[in-house]
């Protein structure tokens, strides 16, 4: 029953979000800081995990190639496939429910604890429009953090498999562009959307409906992270279900 | 000035407010006190529409509160003031933005106009010069005031208060009474405030509220109250021992 009214909950809080609307020139400032705090400030994590994931990739499929009927270009074919359909969506998704879930959740119920959201309904301000719409739409732009991922994991296995002499130049480029299907481009964007909605809407989730003080918001960021987690999870299992089997 | 008629709030089956009938008049301090737990908080957020009534009216300047349009409860709340127990500013902002942001929401004025309005009540309140401060930056007591200059910015028609002194020194909450009653007489605003903090009877209890267990149990101003015989009020404002030994000084100088 807990679980019903959890869920129940967010999809009224969804209703609110998208309700009476804040004036629009403070809405743009509160979006432009929103893609500051959100995607900005996570670019550079993002970057140095895509990196190196993709380096790790690329030596991992290079190393496990013993036989010799494979072709090398392997290497970079299954680096790209690995990047491109799970580690640049779902794992610097599952990250960013670490970071940028967390920051969301601590924001907001630091502002239920301390009577801020309180102060926003009494002046009759919709509170949930007011501190979640903004982090939806910047949270709109995280496919091209996801897009920078792709391409860093990408340099990243080039990196590690020519530098390290696993492959040529050449043998890296042709496996790249091999049996290419753009499909799983737009697949993996396709989830990247729904992923951007769920990492900004359940930790403000967490984070708009906790109670308690300094202690519950710490809790509720971790609850939020969990949740976002599983979530995220099943979300990609049924969308790769849906759209690639 | 607002009106309260036969108002009852309960949760889950137990009854928090018991049939209140109370005037808040316009111009003055009106103080809520009574013990913890004895429903002020719920009262005054019943009056804020924060709670929905069980049942009774609340009616703003003779209009009844819940016969109000989703607009008509908007626009109503554009000239309401509320001074939040821990001052509820807004962390990311600064001073200055924090006193600002009701224009910002509310009004189409020019920026310029805006910071004029924001000095000139910051200057009321005597904090010229702190306007680029955090709220992190600021005592307390700074933060009650900036909270204060918040609330009156958009010049409103009542000012809720709850709890303005908790936390600060006898001094700083002296400060934030007189400055609170002398913007209700300067601006002829409704204020509405809760205390348990006798000294802010003393200080500006114009009309004062006594609730018990829900229940409005006396009614009177700052100089009925200590020479009212209602047991439940002497139990409460002589619970202090400085007020019995003031009452203690009294009697025998008589």
């Amino acid at each position: 029953m807990t679980y019903l009214h959890s869920i129940g909950e967010y999809f009224l809080m969804l209703k609110g979000v998208f309700g009476r609307m804040t004036k629009t020139s403070v809405l743009r400032n509160l979006i432009l800081k929103e893609i500051n705090d959100l995607i900005m400030g996570s670019m550079g994590i993002v970057a140095f995990l895509s990196f190196f994931i993709g380096a790790v990739v690329a030596i991992q499929t290079a190393l496990n190639l013993n036989n010799p009927l494979i072709p090398k270009t392997l290497v970079a074919y299954a680096a790209r496939q690995s990047v491109i359909l799970e580690f640049s969506p779902t794992f610097i998704s599952i990250i960013m429910a670490g970071k940028v879930g967390s920051y969301i959740t601590s924001s907001i119920g630091s502002m239920r604890v301390t009577e801020q959201i309180d102060a926003l309904e009494v002046m009759g301000i919709n509170s949930k429009n007011y501190l979640i719409f903004p982090k939806i739409i910047a949270m709109l732009t995280y496919p091209f953090v996801i897009a920078i991922s792709m391409f860093l994991g990408m340099s990243g296995a080039y990196t590690a498999a020519v530098l390290g002499g696993f492959v040529t130049s050449d043998q890296f480029i042709t496996g790249l562009q091999e049996d290419f299907t753009p499909f799983h481009l737009t697949y993996a964007f396709i989830k990247t959307f729904m992923f951007a909605f769920i990492l900004a809407t359940v930790p403000a989730y967490h984070g708009y409906y906790m109670k308690g003080g300094a202690l519950e918001v710490g809790e509720a960021a971790t609850t939020s992270f969990v949740w976002t987690s599983v979530v995220l999870i099943v979300t990609n299992y049924i969308v790769t279900q849906l759209l690639l089997s | 000035m607002i009106e309260v008629k036969d108002l009852y709030k309960g949760f889950e089956g137990q009854e928090v407010l018991k049939g209140i009938d109370y005037v808040f008049e316009r111009g003055k301090t009106n103080l809520i006190i009574g013990q913890s737990g004895s429903g002020k908080s719920v009262f005054l957020k019943c009056m804020l529409g924060l709670f929905k009534p069980d049942r009774g009216t609340i009616a703003y300047d003779g209009k009844p509160f819940s016969s109000f349009s989703d607009e008509e409860q908007r626009e109503l709340r554009k000239e309401i003031g509320m001074l939040f127990q821990g001052g509820a500013l807004f962390d990311s902002m600064n001073v200055e933005e924090n006193v600002m942001f009701p224009l910002r929401m509310f009004t189409k004025q020019r920026r310029k106009e805006m910071l004029s309005r924001v000095h000139e009540v910051l200057e009321r309140v005597n904090l010229e010069g702190t306007g680029k401060k955090m709220p992190s930056e600021i005592s307390g007591g700074m933060q009650k005031r900036v909270a204060i200059a918040r609330a009156i910015v958009n010049k409103p028609k009542y000012l809720f208060c709850d709890e303005p002194n908790s936390g600060l020194d006898p001094k700083t909450a002296t400060v934030i009474d007189n400055l609170i009653q002398d913007l209700t007489h300067e601006n002829d605003i409704t204020t509405v405030l809760i205390t348990h903090d006798m000294n802010s009877v003393l200080e500006i209890g114009e009309r004062i509220a006594f609730l018990k267990d829900g229940v409005l149990a006396w009614k009177g101003t700052k100089h009925e109250i200590f020479k009212t015989k209602d047991e439940a009020v002497t139990d409460f404002v002589y619970s202090s021992d400085l007020f019995q030994k003031v009452r203690d000084a009294q009697q025998q100088g008589q």
